[in-house]
């Protein structure tokens, strides 16, 4: 930080200069592009909107959509894991089909697996947590007007939206969604007629992917853009809050992996329906021999886990970073660590490329390759080690404020050390192999990405929600939401690990059939109890985050006494969201409970000047 | 919205500002945000042929026994009966490489203002193109009708040519699809990039960058071009070359 703190105080003049600048591109850019929005109709202002707020909003309210959809389709499945036997005639209701004679058909067991996870994975945890909060505060938190491109963040919107269409519509057809798992491996993915969700419902599955990369695209280069070239005067990279690190690395490694995927994705699409060999040989089906020839289903996989890595931490970093935020505004303290909070997302992001093999410990990888692959994958441990005891001393003896988002942010931490230690087995492949595929995998993704990740886009929700809609949400319906969310889900995953332990195999309709595992069946049947709690929890909030849009309490300014400039901006939004000059910062993000401050926290925009009490001796 | 205020003359006073480059209220290296968009856009790109073209490296590695060598297969020039390997994608290459050159010129003109030769440099990077789409075009014709003699199948009968699921050439399909696939898609852009560049020329020639004061689109367009160019010479290499 010293080093430019010296500048400062002789920049007072260009600073002056700079602020008639910004509003002098700002003036023409209204005159030259927004003419036509002086009076925005319905159209433009809620559907094709091109403001950073309004998309933002949009990405947060498909995602809760999708979200909910991911969710009902786990139900169904934990009903039938839970009590494999028992027949529940309203599924026939309520299903139709799938639900023939009160048993959820195999098919579409398969298919709300596949479908569960791609929802959760791509349309909520990717599009929906870093559209959601990148779009929010990128522009709000850096100092600007709005996104580099507004035009083409709300195209990137509305491919997210076709996408996510698209996905949902695949439910609904005759023959089932895609039924191969959320990785779509072929050849399971490549030959149409290997299972009924392998036909149309894989194909709808491989147009939605393309969509919804062309969204990741759209939005993460313009998240890249704006962050490079858009801060406001004196928001060098280091007084950036973590939050805005977090998207940037984020969109980064979006970009660098998505491509790959959607390589991979249209070889596939060649070898379903153009006859091409890239994926498949020496099949046969129905004792036919098919024509494939030469191809390899591990280069699939490879290419995959290229982009399948790298997006755990798409999913994961933007959580950690709305909970760096979180945690340091809750705690009145600054964030334990800034740069070691930095270098660490930094290391993690370089990582996550070179450790995609331990996806694939028995696909008969050489084992000294893999065990390059163990090397690199518990190096993550440094970084993500860092991470949670910046977390903890920035927690250590604070003056802790537990809202709702503070409880969520906490509960991520809680869960990133559970996940994570189990991480640390599962990257040995000497004892991954042992239980590959198994409920431990579930239960560790489930618990350090999936949890973590859903738990931090809460608390990002509970902490911006007055920025985003003006109101506060309901403080009692929070603590209700997130004690019953947190307890469900170590009630769910947590006897997982003990099911995988024990060799319970992922994916599979029933596990009756081996005597071995009737013993395990009233662990499901808890599982499953504890799934439609965490479900029921979900309403409260949606409940809550509807009800509040419309009936909250109205919010001031500066609910959370924060320092980032999102709050400097008045609570009605404006396009441009400041009405006048765009301001200038003059610290960093973290002044909380300064030695001999006037107050617990110091907004970015304060210069030096004014707060000669409370200045370091090298902040002059 | 900065590209549309580069010759704002205030900007002089704080766009350079070196020495606090990454503070604040500029854009680093003073980089307008469209054409660092267009670099992220192809260092994006840039992964998806590396992930097609290790693919390709990996399968062809595993099948190095029954590969075709490329100069037995691709020996046609047109107009000559005589066997000449590699001459004509040599010629294709070269009429791609030169519609950089011209490209390249279309920029410098743009960076003189000079409307005239910007429009003359684009025309001719068009033309070149074109041409190069035309010669994929007949490359791929004679690759998939094949040669007269073809290659005996087990079951007696003769197959001329290449399709999906098989060719004349080796007893991989992998190789014509792999052919047909890289180069394809590669094609695809070149055929963006002609796109592109038409829409380019017609505003060039019908004076919007002029009025705008700049001709920054000309450069991110031609970012594109050259890096469609700088891809074919990869595909070149591990196609025909290696």
């Amino acid at each position: 930080m010293s080093d430019n703190k010296q500048a400062h105080g002789t920049e007072i003049p260009q600073n002056e200069q700079l602020l008639e600048y910004h509003s002098e591109v700002w003036a023409q850019h209204h005159a030259h592009h927004d003419a036509p929005e002086e009076k925005p109709n319905f159209w433009s202002h809620y559907i094709f909107s091109t403001d950073h707020k309004m998309i933002s909003k949009q990405f947060l309210i498909t995602a809760i959509f999708m979200a909910v959809a991911g969710m009902f389709l786990s139900t169904m499945f934990r009903l039938q894991l839970g009590w494999p036997e028992q027949k529940f005639m309203f599924l026939e209701t309520l299903l139709g089909k799938w639900g023939e004679g009160g048993k959820l058909n195999p098919n579409f067991y398969l298919a709300a697996v596949t479908i569960h996870g791609t929802i959760l994975v791509f349309m909520v945890l990717t599009g929906g947590l870093s559209g959601t909060f990148a779009n929010l505060l990128i522009p709000l938190q850096i100092g600007a007007r709005d996104m580099a491109s507004g035009f083409l963040n709300m195209l990137s919107y509305w491919f997210f939206f076709a996408s996510s269409a698209v996905m949902l519509s695949s439910l609904f057809i005759e023959t089932g969604a895609a039924s191969g798992g959320w990785t779509i491996y072929p050849p399971l993915s490549a030959l149409p007629q290997a299972m009924p969700g392998s036909g149309l419902g894989m194909t709808l599955w491989l147009i939605s992917m393309v969509l919804f990369i062309v969204s990741s695209l759209l939005g993460g280069i313009n998240y890249v853009c704006t962050i490079l070239n858009l801060r406001t005067r004196g928001m060098s990279m280091t007084r950036l809050p973590l939050t805005i690190w977090a998207f940037m690395i984020t969109a980064i490694l979006g970009i660098l992996s998505f491509p790959v995927l959607f390589a991979a994705a249209l070889l596939l699409v060649f070898d379903r329906s153009m006859g091409t060999s890239f994926y498949l040989s020496d099949i046969f089906i129905d004792g036919h021999a098919l024509d494939y020839s030469g191809g390899s289903p591990i280069l699939y996989q490879h290419l995959f886990w290229f982009l399948g890595h790298p997006e755990v931490y798409i999913i994961l970093l933007p959580a950690l970073g709305v909970t760096s935020e979180v945690i340091a505004v809750q705690s009145r303290k600054p964030i334990f660590g800034y740069k070691a909070m930095v270098g660490s997302m930094l290391v993690i992001a370089f990582l996550s490329f070179i450790v995609w093999g331990h996806h694939m410990f028995v696909t008969g990888m050489n084992p000294f390759l893999g065990s390059v692959f163990v090397f690199t994958t518990l190096l993550v441990a440094i970084p993500s080690a860092v991470k949670t005891f910046n977390y903890l001393a920035t927690l250590w003896k604070a003056n802790i404020v537990l809202s709702p988002a503070m409880l969520f942010a906490i509960g991520l931490v809680s869960f990133f050390i559970t996940g994570g230690l189990t991480g640390i087995i599962l990257g040995n492949s000497a004892l991954d192999i042992n239980i590959h595929d198994t409920y431990f995998v579930v239960a560790h993704f489930h618990i350090v990405m999936g949890s973590s990740a859903i738990f931090g886009m809460f608390a990002g929700v509970y902490h911006w929600f007055p920025r985003m809609f003006g109101r506060m949400m309901n403080k009692h319906m929070g603590y209700l939401h997130f004690w019953l969310t947190f307890a469900s889900v170590y009630g769910v995953f947590f006897p997982m690990h003990f099911l995988g332990l024990a060799g319970v195999p992922r994916r599979y309709y029933a596990d009756t059939a081996w005597e071995g595992f009737h013993t395990l069946a009233n662990v499901n049947s808890m599982i499953s109890i504890f799934a439609f709690i965490g479900a029921f929890a979900q309403f409260v909030f949606i409940f809550n985050f509807f009800y509040s849009i419309f009936r909250g309490r109205k919010a001031v300014q500066n609910p959370w006494r924060s320092n980032t400039l999102e709050w400097n901006a008045p609570v009605e939004h404006l396009h441009g969201n400041w009405p006048g000059a765009i301001p200038v910062v003059h610290r960093w993000a973290y002044d909380y409970s300064k030695p001999n401050a006037d107050e617990d926290f110091i907004d970015q925009t304060i210069p030096y000047s004014q707060t000669t009490k409370s200045n370091l001796p090298m902040e002059t | 919205m900065s590209s549309s205020v580069s010759s704002v003359s205030s900007e002089e006073a704080i766009v350079r500002d070196k020495k606090n480059m990454w503070g604040g209220g500029q854009s680093p290296y003073g980089v307008s945000w469209g054409k660092l968009y267009m670099w992220i856009f192809l260092l994006s790109d840039a992964f998806t042929f590396s992930g097609l073209l290790i693919a390709y490296g990996t399968m062809r590695h595993s099948h190095a026994d029954v590969w075709p060598a490329a100069n037995s297969v691709f020996h046609h020039f047109p107009f000559i009966e005589k066997e000449m390997p590699l001459a004509y994608v040599g010629l294709m290459t070269f009429i791609l490489i030169m519609s950089s050159v011209t490209m390249v010129l279309a920029v410098e003109a743009g960076h003189r203002n000079s409307k005239k030769e910007a429009g003359i440099w684009m025309i001719l990077t068009i033309i070149g193109g074109f041409m190069f789409l035309g010669s994929q075009a007949w490359e791929w014709y004679h690759f998939i009708t094949g040669t007269e003699h073809g290659r005996v199948l087990a079951d007696g009968t003769v197959f001329h040519g290449a399709n999906m699921v098989m060719n004349e050439y080796g007893t991989t399909p992998l190789f014509g699809d792999f052919f047909f696939f890289i180069t394809g898609f590669h094609g695809f852009h070149v055929f963006s990039g002609v796109c592109i560049n038409i829409m380019i020329f017609f505003n060039v020639i019908n004076g919007v960058y002029e009025k705008r004061g700049h001709y920054e689109q000309v450069e991110k367009a031609g970012l594109y071009w050259h890096f469609v160019d700088l891809v074919w010479v990869f595909v070149f290499t591990f196609f025909y070359l290696v």
